[in-house]
């Protein structure tokens, strides 16, 4: 006999088994998703889920496929949460300051509460990489954030109304475009190929016959 | 939580794990890799595979379930769809918000077109945001692009189409470069060198990475710049059917709100195919590691359409699927996992396998020892699984690496309480990849005008087997192709009067050959409903 556990999907009591996620309790209670379900991995951000435990005022997020059940659970799912994303123009913007203050002038509101890092379901020091983006420091602030999904849940527990995935997305984006070193390797390669400097050998190995491709595969030199 | 089982294999795993640091496992003979294939790989277990009974593909084999999918009734069979008034027109339509699509969407932009993504889910729903380990490109100074081919020609068994694989090596350094122009961070050493890494069968570590974030980190960028330029994003709203026009040209989608279920027309000169695989249609009832969508709408609508198919009978079972905790079952364990030094071992502790050995070896060879050898351990729901050594990892590479380049695993793992620097994880095959499709030339389009295909939807790129992070790479790589093309075909394009008429012709030939039944498709979503 499965343990089985009672929950409170948006308030509504169902009796689900204990093993499940929320996500699976929930089609196990019959629902089919349209929302508030994408990767079902952990890496989409879409089941952001927001729970109480009968018992505990304590307040939890966590995605709804990476977390299981336990007795008691109250579950409000949060499918979709208003982010401002502000639009701009990769190749003019540059790592400055100025460009945080230009779009996302309400990070310099926050009053440093921690509900955002609290309530990340990623466990994330979110506060922290928005002081690093207050200050210019994108490269720490996109390092801090790498691992966001972009759920949305700091931002519904904002009091400063800040769009914490955004802003680390154009730190990231920053730091990927301008601040990380180029890669002269690259670079060369991709020049070498404009300059056909591969294209004989390549015609070459398109025109074998597939006993000679397999004598050269089976033959292969491995780098250790 | 840990079984008594489990608990006693993993002691062993302990006291041997000093002894397989430094090993270097024998690779396999082609002739053993062959063998093995036949014997456990399941694409060779025929009575698992349906030959189809109308169509381009007719005598071909296909999974049972897509069989069942491509043959099925339209979801708009027996309805009246006004063509004559469109809710959208577009130059570009592009089905799927994946990575495929989104680069498509920003090249076919550059290209001046007017742009519409139409995607069942969100934006960025979609197998590119799942894949962890990373993408290829031959891009260090002990590798070419020759060296690229050679490593998919044989991973793929020698079936990639040339002018797809030539494309996909040739344009990988540049792809990266424009990955990288758009803001995705890399992981690189100080002086700029991208840190690149082993995937199974490649002969040069070109395997570049952001942690084992990858896709994410680069479906996050594409998504982001996609919004950036204003290009229309559709969402909740499914393609459901092509439309053609009266000289056979394809000209549009019958749409679907994913939430209302209203039917919606979008007229469009040129339609791109970036639906991406099929995961959840679950073949021969194994778990997947793709995501909700993944149910092959863009190939039921490209064959009703006239499209042909590539290799649709071959599929990715990836290696190391999670075997336990129950709670993720079938969720991806990362081959950069092996890159980076863990070994698969059975319950004795036993090595039993190169770690990288290509995909579908690999998969046989995990099979093989849990089914013929007994070898595996009970997961305690009656599966069983093969051990991933992950504490191996800091052992050779030190204290702090898990963490640097496998924090989603570490993540994973840590909300059931297992610690994977502490304990090895227990793995089995999970379906990950459609390696077939539908077919495409090198300018992405297929036989029917004005139809173009990209991402995981388009068959003949990887052959029989597709490369670790060759998949990331066929997505930007021919997502950017179909986008300029299209864009630049549609600038000369005058499009007749629409019509569904394919749609009810193949309907036609499903019945003469009384497979009727009352299966519809596409299929859009599982249904994990409990019934």
């Amino acid at each position: 006999m499965e343990n089985m556990v009672n929950v409170f999907i948006m308030g509504k009591k169902y009796e689900v088994p204990s093993s499940l996620t929320i996500m699976t309790a929930m089609e196990y209670a019959g629902y089919k998703l349209v929302r508030g379900c994408g990767c079902r991995n952990g890496f989409c951000g879409a089941c952001a889920t927001i729970y109480r435990v009968k018992g505990d005022n304590q307040l939890h997020a966590c995605l709804a496929c990476q977390t299981q059940v336990v007795e008691g659970m109250y579950i409000a799912t949060l499918p979709f949460f208003p982010l401002e994303k502000k639009v701009f123009d990769v190749e003019k913007i540059r790592p400055e300051e100025q460009i945080m203050m230009q779009l996302y002038p309400e990070i310099y509101k926050c009053i440093g509460c921690n509900a955002c890092t609290k309530a990340c379901t990623q466990e994330l020091n979110v506060m922290q990489y928005i002081a690093y983006a207050q200050r210019g420091e994108y490269e720490i602030a996109a390092e801090e954030s790498f691992d966001c999904v972009m759920c949305g849940v700091c931002s519904s527990r904002c009091p400063a109304g800040i769009t914490h995935p955004h802003v680390a997305l154009l730190a990231r984006r920053l730091t990927g475009k301008y601040l990380a070193p180029e890669s002269a390797h690259l670079t060369d390669r991709v020049q070498e190929i404009k300059d056909g400097t591969f294209e004989e050998l390549m015609q070459k190995l398109m025109g074998k016959p597939v006993e000679e491709l397999k004598e050269l595969y089976n033959n292969r030199e491995i780098e250790k | 939580m840990f079984t008594e089982e489990m608990l006693k294999s993993m002691k062993i795993l302990e006291e041997t794990r000093a002894s397989r640091i430094g090993l270097e496992p024998r690779r396999m003979t082609a002739e053993e890799k062959e063998a093995l294939l036949a014997k456990f790989h399941p694409d060779y277990i025929k009575e698992q595979f349906a030959e189809l009974q109308v169509g381009p593909n007719k005598g071909d084999k296909v999974p049972l379930e897509l069989a069942d999918l491509l043959q099925a009734a339209s979801r708009i069979e027996g309805m009246d769809i006004d063509l004559s008034a469109p809710d959208y027109e577009t130059d570009v339509l592009i089905i799927g918000g994946g990575g495929a699509g989104a680069s498509a969407a920003i090249e076919a932009d550059n290209g001046g077109a007017k742009v519409m993504v139409v995607t069942k889910l969100r934006m960025g729903d979609a197998n590119t945001m799942m894949a962890e380990g990373g993408i290829q490109a031959a891009d260090k100074p002990n590798d070419s692009p020759a060296i690229h081919y050679v490593d998919a020609m044989g991973g793929g068994h020698f079936a990639n189409k040339p002018e797809l694989l030539y494309k996909l090596v040739t344009e990988a350094p540049d792809a990266i470069k424009w990955l990288n122009d758009l803001g995705v961070m890399f992981d690189k050493t100080e002086d700029g060198t991208m840190v690149t890494t082993h995937g199974g069968g490649t002969s040069r570590k070109r395997m570049h990475a952001c942690r084992d974030y990858s896709g994410a980190e680069i479906m996050r960028v594409l998504r982001d710049e996609v919004l950036n330029r204003g290009i229309e994003v559709v969402d909740f709203t499914a393609a459901i059917e092509l439309i053609k026009d009266d000289k056979g040209q394809v000209a549009g989608a019958v749409l679907q709100n994913m939430e209302t279920g209203k039917l919606l027309v979008a007229k469009a000169k040129t339609v791109i195919i970036a639906t991406g695989g099929a995961g959840r249609l679950h073949y021969q009832g194994f778990p997947t590691s793709n995501h909700y969508g993944a149910t092959a709408d863009g190939l039921i609508m490209g064959y009703r359409a006239g499209a042909k198919l590539l290799y649709a009978d071959t599929l990715q079972y990836h290696p190391t699927g999670v075997a336990f905790p129950q709670q993720i079952f079938g969720a991806l364990v990362t081959e950069k996992v092996r890159s980076i030094g863990a070994m698969l071992v059975n319950k004795d502790g036993e090595v039993f396998m190169n770690p990288l050995e290509t995909r579908d070896v690999s998969a046989a060879s995990i099979i093989r020892e849990c089914k013929e050898r007994g070898k595996g351990v009970d997961t305690g729901d009656g599966g069983q699984g093969i051990w991933l050594d992950t504490p191996m990892i800091e052992m050779i590479h030190g204290e702090g690496t898990i963490e640097k380049r496998i924090p989603a695993m570490m993540r994973m793992y840590g909300k059931y309480g297992i610690d994977i620097r502490k304990v090895p994880i227990l793995i089995y095959p999970t379906l990950h990849y459609q390696n077939g499709g539908l077919e495409i030339g090198a300018d992405g389009t297929t036989a029917i005008d004005n139809l173009y295909v990209a991402g995981e939807a388009v068959g003949g790129i990887h052959g029989r087997n597709r490369l670790m992070g060759n998949s990331l790479l066929d997505i930007i790589v021919f997502g950017r192709n179909a986008g300029r093309n299209a864009a630049k075909k549609a600038a000369d394009i005058s499009l007749g009067e629409m019509t569904l008429s394919h749609v009810a012709d193949f309907a036609k030939e499903v019945e003469a050959a009384g497979l009727k039944g009352d299966i519809v498709s596409p299929k859009l979503l599982p249904d994990y409903v409990r019934k």
